[in-house]
């Protein structure tokens, strides 16, 4: 019996309770969606959330992207409180009121974008951020009336708006009337258009359907990140329409440069400078 | 005693009568409310987008800019026409010719009936998402009347970017939606044919979306859906059209603006904590 019996307990395996037998590697490295290159944590953090070897760009969520747009990471929130009130009383596979306070739960944010304002290189700047984690960054009301706030305090105090776009599109479970929030931003920013205010729009991975098909494509510039997946149809969508598989690289944000609807690729480190470069060009330089 | 019946889900009733074989079309309707209908081709870029209709008509005499979305009837025709699914040539012709209307002060008519902007290759080379946000923005800035009404399937920013009007009608057995309830029911349940129980959820008939605030009213049709009397249709939709222009005469072009931006301003729905 004793040949098959563990006489000496020591060398039992490690559980869960021996702390420091194991080693936690998570988080520390980090593979590249792109050209898998195995990157620490710590390198990745220092540039901004891309890959070190092939200029990859991760996701980040919206208070990381303010936090690396505003001067000393110092920004206010506005209508922080609008929250969104499940009109249709809509149900899938779970109610939409569930869903948006599990969302809630997760992000602790209440929709999913951010509005807000700061100094870019000292000037007063509104900028809004889209979250893409909160119901796959869609737009019902709350993100139409926090961006259309955004544009009346541009047309009140005449500084320039920054939207950094990240969405699926309009979102399904406030129906038609998310569909009427991409007609009310794209109204006010005619307000904005012909008070002269500049607009510049950045879409990042991924910005599609009502998004791309109102605001985002409206600025007085419209940049995008490297690598970012733009267009109005999503690319299954397209591919089920035409029956054949898409080229590599379609609607990337170099495919879009190159077919004239982007003014230019900027890559995350040299966003805040473009935006301030930009804004000087079209204003003046900071008094 | 009447017998209760099964009956079908009357969202998805509504979706099948918008989306009918018979039902007139733009061009049907073009015949019956204009007189010297001229169109007008091409959005100076690139082409002429058959999927949409624009010319120059009388409307009771009174010179106005038609445009419309049409589906085409026949296999050939639905051919030629994509099946009423505009591309960004469709979408720049139309604001062209919107602008033409304003530069000469005429009132603007659009019927929808679309199920959506292509969704294809070529539509989003050259910039579908684009066109359509151009007209968005486009049409708030327009200083004459605009009128659109939904005469079948108003298939989401497709249908909106020849939206944005001061007055927003939909005749009573059509739809107006964010996504179609095929695509609504592809996501949730990952099965299209659930799209009867999808069409429910979306709230997308003409009571509901006159319920929700998001137009202005709704046009009735003839017993059983406007298929069985297209005539009896075009009157009722000629009738609305007239008492909506003739309560526009007297506005001004800024009262014109502002009245279709205060409109869509109001529209969403939100919780706010005051203080």
């Amino acid at each position: 019996m004793s040949w098959w019996k563990r006489k000496d307990p020591s060398l039992s395996a490690p559980t869960a309770d021996d702390k420091e037998k194991t080693v936690k590697t998570e988080g520390l490295w980090l593979k590249c969606d792109s050209c898998s290159e195995i990157i620490w944590k710590k390198d990745l953090d220092k540039s901004l959330n891309t890959c070190v070897k092939c200029g990859f760009h991760f996701r980040i969520d919206a208070p990381e992207r303010l936090d690396l747009i505003f001067d000393d990471a110092k920004w206010d929130e506005h209508d922080k409180s609008l929250t969104s009130t499940d009109p249709l009383h809509f149900t899938d596979s779970k109610p939409y009121k569930e869903r948006l306070a599990g969302m809630r739960k997760l992000t602790s944010r209440n929709d999913a974008l951010i509005a807000a304002s700061g100094l870019i290189h000292g000037r007063k700047t509104q900028v809004c951020a889209m979250d893409l984690r909160f119901v796959g960054g869609s737009m019902g009301s709350v993100v139409g009336e926090k961006i259309t706030r955004a544009i009346e305090r541009c047309l009140v105090d005449r500084s320039p708006l920054v939207v950094i776009s990240a969405s699926g599109g309009a979102r399904m479970q406030e129906g038609a009337i998310s569909l009427m929030q991409m007609a009310k931003i794209s109204s006010a920013l005619m307000k904005l258009d012909e008070a002269a205010i500049p607009y510049i729009s950045v879409l990042t991975d991924p910005t599609t359907g009502g998004v791309t098909a109102s605001f985002a494509m409206l600025g007085d510039l419209n940049i995008a990140e490297p690598g970012a997946l733009i267009g109005f149809a999503g690319p299954r969508v397209i591919e089920q329409t035409i029956r054949q598989k898409l080229p590599p690289g379609f609607q990337r944000s170099e495919f879009l440069l190159t077919h004239g609807f982007l003014d230019a690729v900027v890559k995350r480190q040299d966003m805040k400078d473009y935006f301030s470069k930009s804004f000087d060009f079209f204003l003046g330089p900071v008094q | 005693m009447d017998v209760a019946v099964p009956r079908k889900d009357p969202a998805w009733e509504r979706v099948q009568l918008a989306r009918h074989a018979k039902r007139p079309h733009t061009l049907d309707y073009f015949q019956r409310l204009f007189t010297g209908f001229s169109e007008i081709h091409g959005d100076r870029f690139f082409g002429d987008d058959p999927a949409i209709v624009c010319g120059m008509g009388f409307f009771n005499g009174q010179p106005v800019m038609a445009l419309g979305q049409e589906k085409g009837r026949d296999t050939k025709q639905k051919l030629h026409r994509n099946f009423g699914m505009p591309k960004p040539e469709g979408y720049r012709k139309s604001m062209r010719v919107m602008n033409l209307a304003a530069k000469f002060k005429r009132p603007i008519i659009c019927l929808l009936d679309t199920p959506g902007a292509y969704p294809g290759l070529d539509a989003e080379e050259r910039g579908q998402a684009e066109a359509i946000a151009i007209s968005l923005r486009e049409m708030a800035r327009l200083p004459v009347p605009v009128i659109s009404v939904i005469i079948g399937e108003g298939g989401s920013g497709g249908a909106l970017a020849m939206g944005v009007a001061n007055r927003v009608y939909m005749m009573e057995n059509t739809v107006y939606s964010v996504i179609s309830p095929e695509s609504c029911a592809a996501i949730i349940w990952r099965d299209s044919g659930k799209a009867e129980l999808a069409a429910a959820a979306l709230r997308l008939t003409a009571p509901d979306l006159l319920e929700l605030g998001l137009i202005d009213g709704i046009i009735a049709e003839p017993p059983g859906g406007a298929h069985n009397d297209f005539d009896l249709s075009a009157t009722y939709l000629s009738d609305a059209i007239k008492k909506s222009l003739d309560g526009m005469s007297s506005w001004t072009a800024k009262q014109l603006v502002d009245q279709r931006y205060d409109k869509f301003r109001k529209m969403g729905n939100f919780f706010e904590e005051v203080g």
